[in-house]
């Protein structure tokens, strides 16, 4: 539905957006996710016309729109800050798009009244926006949207003003919505965990460039750079050297296969797990999470690694606990070399043993 | 409790004072109007009546003035109006160079002795036969409503998120219609303020309409002029009062839009 091809965008000598290119599908929902100032907005900026690209091609439904303006694009907006116009109610909020096009009167009423409908307003059409509930507000800017039919549906930061509770219900809304429309739909956010919730891909952004595309678990499990890795989840990090072709990581190895250098070795606080041949430490700090519990253990060498275990499981504070690595990534220049389950921890000694 | 919550006596008559010096022109032009017979040494008139305002209000020579007055400030008020406002949202709008330099250079205009600056352009019309005509009034008048309609439009037109009118021309509208529809109303109350507090400076704009328009064209405030400095105060004061009623009600309405964000945070800009 959607294809960007090497679009482009600088401000001044600084490169907003490098070379990004990528598709999206019908009825697709991407979520381009990164730390703010990574360029993610711009892109989407500049997929509705709002921002001008420099340089690159933007297709939509295999038609080139590089050169058209924001309001001959069949894309719509919704805007963080829902930008409704207060001075007209609800109802002429929605009606806008549809005004533009110079749509029968009848008709008009009838799809304004779909689109609330949709987004659960039925009869809230002659209230003014300043009546609203930031939820409602931002429904109200769905329908706006979704009234005139774009094939592309833009999401900017939509939920973030919200609070935690209705920001969720809000994600989930949207999916089903979204889901049966079909609606081919890019979701710029800066959470991963609401990325991870939405997306059917997500695209992970850093410095203007495209870390890496994939659906929510590819990018999990195989995080192909450090800052996606450092992004998606939280992490355990530690500096290393390989050496013979392997990786150390408090006690646990991995094989890299690669030239001996520096290396960074990763591991996630839930792929830690006890283990009589695991390094040992000292726990520091026990946080409840409810269904789990985040462990603080403090390394012999003075290192700080944080665990997920089970409730039941949990240790308390002063408790000294072994921890052994189920699975480890390395990476090298911020690239990933290797991820894998960790070596057997005997299997070096036996080799001694036999030679 | 505390010497805060008392009101110092001194405060006191300040606040006396001023209001004296403030209303007490005031309430002495409303006093003489309704006055018929006030002379020395009654602390009030003797007879209380509308004589004067039968008086002037068949005075064509004190009618007409009015109405060229409104006539001349509508005009003047509207067309620098239909030019600032556009150049306002350009300043809010466009960056250039020389933007902020050239908003400031509307206030160092207002800086130079107006009279000066009228002359100069009297000897201009002179040569274009502008002198004693309507419209070489109204553009001249125009001057005087210029930095109000620029400075106030602009900060009304800054507080106004982009957003607003992205998410119109996102959905389809021109920039045109995006100006109409959005932009406009959305700037609406500090617009009409500027609009009234033009208006009510370009009604007693007095120097450019003595230059300008004397003597085939004579303006409400001339007239005002001319009635202060003969003998009757009561016909100046019926035409005061006339005048001054209608201004005030119309400031007052600007007072409301005034609170309005946007405004304030522009003059500080």
């Amino acid at each position: 539905m959607l294809d960007i091809v090497e679009l482009e965008k600088s401000f001044g000598t600084t490169k907003a957006v490098a070379k990004a290119t990528f598709s999206v599908a019908e009825g697709e929902l991407i979520c381009l996710l990164g730390p703010s100032g990574c360029g993610k907005s711009t892109l989407l900026r500049m997929i509705a016309g709002l921002a001008e690209q420099d340089g690159g091609r933007l297709l939509i439904a295999g038609e080139d729109v590089s050169e058209r303006a924001a309001n001959r694009r069949p894309t719509a907006m919704v805007f963080q800050s829902h930008a409704l116009w207060n001075h007209m109610s609800v109802e002429q909020n929605v009606a806008f798009g549809l005004r533009v096009r110079r749509l029968p009167r009848a008709e008009i009423t009838r799809k304004v009244a779909e689109a609330l409908e949709l987004v659960g307003l039925s009869g809230f059409g002659k209230r003014r926006p300043t009546e609203l509930s930031g939820g409602q507000a931002q429904r109200v800017a769905l329908a706006r949207c979704l009234v005139v039919e774009p094939k592309v549906l833009l999401m900017d930061e939509p939920f973030s003003a919200l609070d935690a509770h209705l920001r969720k219900n809000l994600r989930e809304e949207l999916k089903q919505l979204q889901r049966r429309l079909g609606l081919a739909t890019i979701f710029v956010t800066h959470d991963q965990e609401e990325a991870m919730e939405l997306a059917d891909r997500i695209v992970v952004m850093s410095n203007g460039t495209i870390e890496q595309i994939g659906p929510p678990g590819d990018l999990y499990l195989n995080p192909q750079t450090l800052t996606v890795a450092n992004f998606i989840g939280a992490m355990n990090s530690a500096e290393t050297t390989i050496v013979n072709g392997r990786a150390d990581w408090f006690g646990a190895s991995i094989a890299v296969g690669r030239s001996d250098g520096p290396a960074t070795v990763l591991s996630r606080p839930e792929d830690l797990v006890r283990s009589a041949t695991g390094a040992a430490g000292e726990v520091s700090r026990v946080v409840d999470l409810g269904p789990m519990m985040r462990v603080l253990v403090t390394m012999t060498d003075g290192t700080q690694l944080v665990w997920l275990c089970a409730r039941d499981a949990a240790p308390v504070p002063g408790d000294t606990v072994r921890l052994a690595p189920t699975r480890l990534q390395v990476y090298r220049d911020g690239l990933l070399l290797a991820a894998a389950p960790p070596l057997p921890v005997e299997a070096p000694r036996l080799m001694s043993a036999v030679s | 409790m505390s010497a805060r919550t008392r009101t110092p006596f001194g405060g006191l008559l300040l606040l006396v004072v001023m209001a004296l010096l403030m209303l007490g022109p005031i309430v002495t032009v409303i006093v003489w109007a309704f006055a018929v017979k006030w002379r020395y040494p009654n602390l009030a008139p003797t007879e209380w009546g509308l004589k004067y305002w039968d008086v002037i209000l068949h005075r064509s020579s004190v009618i007409e003035p009015i109405l060229t007055s409104l006539a001349i400030t509508s005009v003047s008020t509207t067309l620098a109006a239909m030019i600032c406002w556009p150049a306002a949202y350009a300043f809010a709008r466009i960056k250039f160079p020389g933007r902020q330099l050239l908003l400031f250079s509307f206030i160092a205009a207002q800086a130079v002795p107006k009279f000066a600056l009228f002359v100069s352009i009297a000897t201009v019309f002179l040569r274009l036969g502008l002198i004693g005509t309507f419209w070489g009034v109204v553009m001249v008048q125009m001057l005087s409503a210029v930095l109000l309609m620029i400075w106030i439009p602009t900060a009304a037109f800054r507080g106004i998120p982009p957003a607003l009118e992205e998410a119109g021309f996102d959905l389809g509208a021109s920039r045109l219609r995006v100006f109409l529809s959005i932009t406009l109303p959305q700037a609406m109350p500090a617009l009409a303020a500027s609009y009234v507090l033009s208006f009510v400076a370009i009604l007693f704009e007095v120097d450019s309409a003595l230059l300008i328009g004397a003597p085939k064209i004579t303006t409400m405030p001339l007239t005002l002029l001319t009635l202060s400095t003969q003998v009757i105060v009561q016909e100046a004061a019926v035409l005061c009062v006339m005048i001054w009623v209608p201004c005030f009600a119309l400031l007052l309405l600007t007072r409301r839009f005034m609170t309005s964000k946007g405004i304030a945070q522009g003059f500080g800009a």
